[in-house]
């Protein structure tokens, strides 16, 4: 069952409205906090070790890492080189998808209508894909570096045939923690899922907080997890050793 | 679980070829071809990609694939999208009955992960695929390498958001087929994975058959 988590979060700082994009390198030691304002938040994230950006999250070795199909507290986001790139420290969320992926300006379209700049300004209808290209080339990054990615707040569950379903999930002042094992390039979009039923064009608030947080003890909650974690964790101190 | 099967005769193929496990192999297939991936001796992980043959920054994409058919396994009628929501391929035939796109490829770093530090040094697909590509496929490099699909190889999904490697549903002689919607490049690893039971711990040669269109 998901952990619900209930110590306090950083307080955010900053607000990203609907539509927005937001990057940073979060340094090995601090957390980022991301709070669901009014509820029905979804924010999709990337992940990339900064000092070598070909090192990213990945989604089918996190996933079979700690035999999951989805994140909450007490997990870890993998990068491809068996290293924990963040570790979820905080959940009252519960569920974060990883499988379903983002929304095309294509698709976007087809659902929401133009919302163009001409005629919204600056609420036109931003879509995932053109926010993490947007924001991924201010670090020379590209289309190529677009792989699954983390739907923050999302809830597509499978029954036992497989079949998906878009499951109402966060509610508002749900929020959910990131500690960086790492120095760590993050790039959110704050933009609507695909599967999200809202037949009009209206992304919620996310708060965003940045706090230092202590380096992960022996007792750790993601490192104890699982045997598997405990390896993770391992290698990725390794590479500071 | 449907299985359907296929009318091609495999004397009628144009391509013909094993695999071995822990060998790699890339080959255009060209719209309207159909491929057959056939699991010889059963229990066997096909780890496999798709590339755009002419623009190979489009590739396969897992997560459209399932969201866009809004079911976590593969089988017939799946049609497997790209990352610009084209379809690359769709499964035409299918006489195992589901198949995996979430478990990803063995990896040298994952194993230590998923199994103990000292499995750095064995055969994995991760291998396969970045030898292949620099041997074969210049265009590409690590970044392209996206979660690729597992012919074969069962990772059942829980309501509750778990997840696990079973023992294989596929038997000697079992097979996928798919129709190329456009050009493509296939990319295979056909996985030398000693640690789980996707293989059943005893990797096994497949046979690769491309029929052009009637």
């Amino acid at each position: 069952m998901p952990t619900e988590t209930k110590s306090a979060v950083a307080p955010f700082s900053e607000t990203l409205r609907g539509g927005q994009m937001w990057s940073r390198v979060l340094r090995r030691g601090e957390a980022l906090a991301l709070t669901d304002v009014e509820g029905g938040a979804s924010v999709a994230a990337l992940f990339f070790n900064a000092e070598q950006p070909l090192e990213r999250y990945n989604m089918p070795d996190t996933l079979k890492a700690q035999h999951i199909a989805r994140l909450t507290a007490g997990n870890v986001l993998y990068s491809d080189m068996g290293r924990v790139l963040c570790s979820i420290i905080a959940d009252s969320a519960g569920w974060h998808d990883t499988i379903t992926g983002h929304q095309r300006a294509d698709m976007a379209r087809a659902k929401y209508g133009p919302g163009t700049y001409q005629a919204l300004r600056n609420d036109f209808h931003r879509n995932t894909r053109d926010n993490f290209l947007v924001e991924l080339g201010k670090y020379g990054l590209g289309r190529r570096d677009l792989h699954a990615n983390v739907n923050f707040f999302v809830k597509v569950a499978s029954d036992l045939e497989g079949n998906l379903r878009w499951v109402p999930n966060s509610r508002a002042g749900a929020s959910v923690e990131l500690r960086a094992e790492l120095d760590v390039l993050v790039v959110l979009s704050n933009t609507p899922h695909p599967l999200d039923p809202a037949p009009t064009y209206a992304p919620k608030p996310v708060g965003l907080g940045i706090r230092r947080v202590p380096a992960p003890a022996p007792d750790d909650a993601a490192r104890t997890s699982c045997a598997e974690n405990g390896r993770g964790f391992t290698l990725t101190e390794r590479y500071f050793a | 679980m449907a299985l359907t099967e296929s009318k091609l005769e495999p004397s009628r193929a144009s391509f013909d070829q094993v695999v071995e496990s822990g060998c790699g192999f890339s080959r255009t297939i060209h719209r309207g071809q159909t491929l057959r991936i056939v699991d010889l001796e059963g229990n066997q992980a096909v780890d496999t990609l798709f590339f755009d043959a002419h623009d190979p920054t489009e590739r396969y994409s897992a997560v459209d694939t399932i969201r866009e058919q809004g079911n976590i396994y593969l089988t017939t009628g799946t049609r497997l999208f790209s990352s610009e929501g084209n379809v690359l391929l769709t499964i035409v035939a299918d006489t195992c009955g589901r198949h995996d796109t979430l478990g990803g490829a063995c990896a040298a770093e994952s194993n230590q992960v998923r199994y103990s530090l000292d499995k750095k040094h064995m055969h994995n697909c991760r291998d396969t695929f970045l030898l292949e590509i620099a041997t074969r496929l210049e265009r590409l490099s690590k970044r392209d390498i996206p979660a690729n699909i597992n012919f074969f190889m069962n990772v059942p999904v829980t309501p509750e958001g778990g997840l696990t490697f079973e023992d294989g549903i596929s038997g000697s002689g079992r097979y996928v087929e798919l129709l190329a919607e456009r050009d493509v490049t296939l990319l295979v690893s056909n996985c030398p994975q000693l640690n789980n039971p996707c293989n059943a711990y005893d990797p096994t040669p497949v046979r690769v058959l491309v029929w052009d269109p009637a």
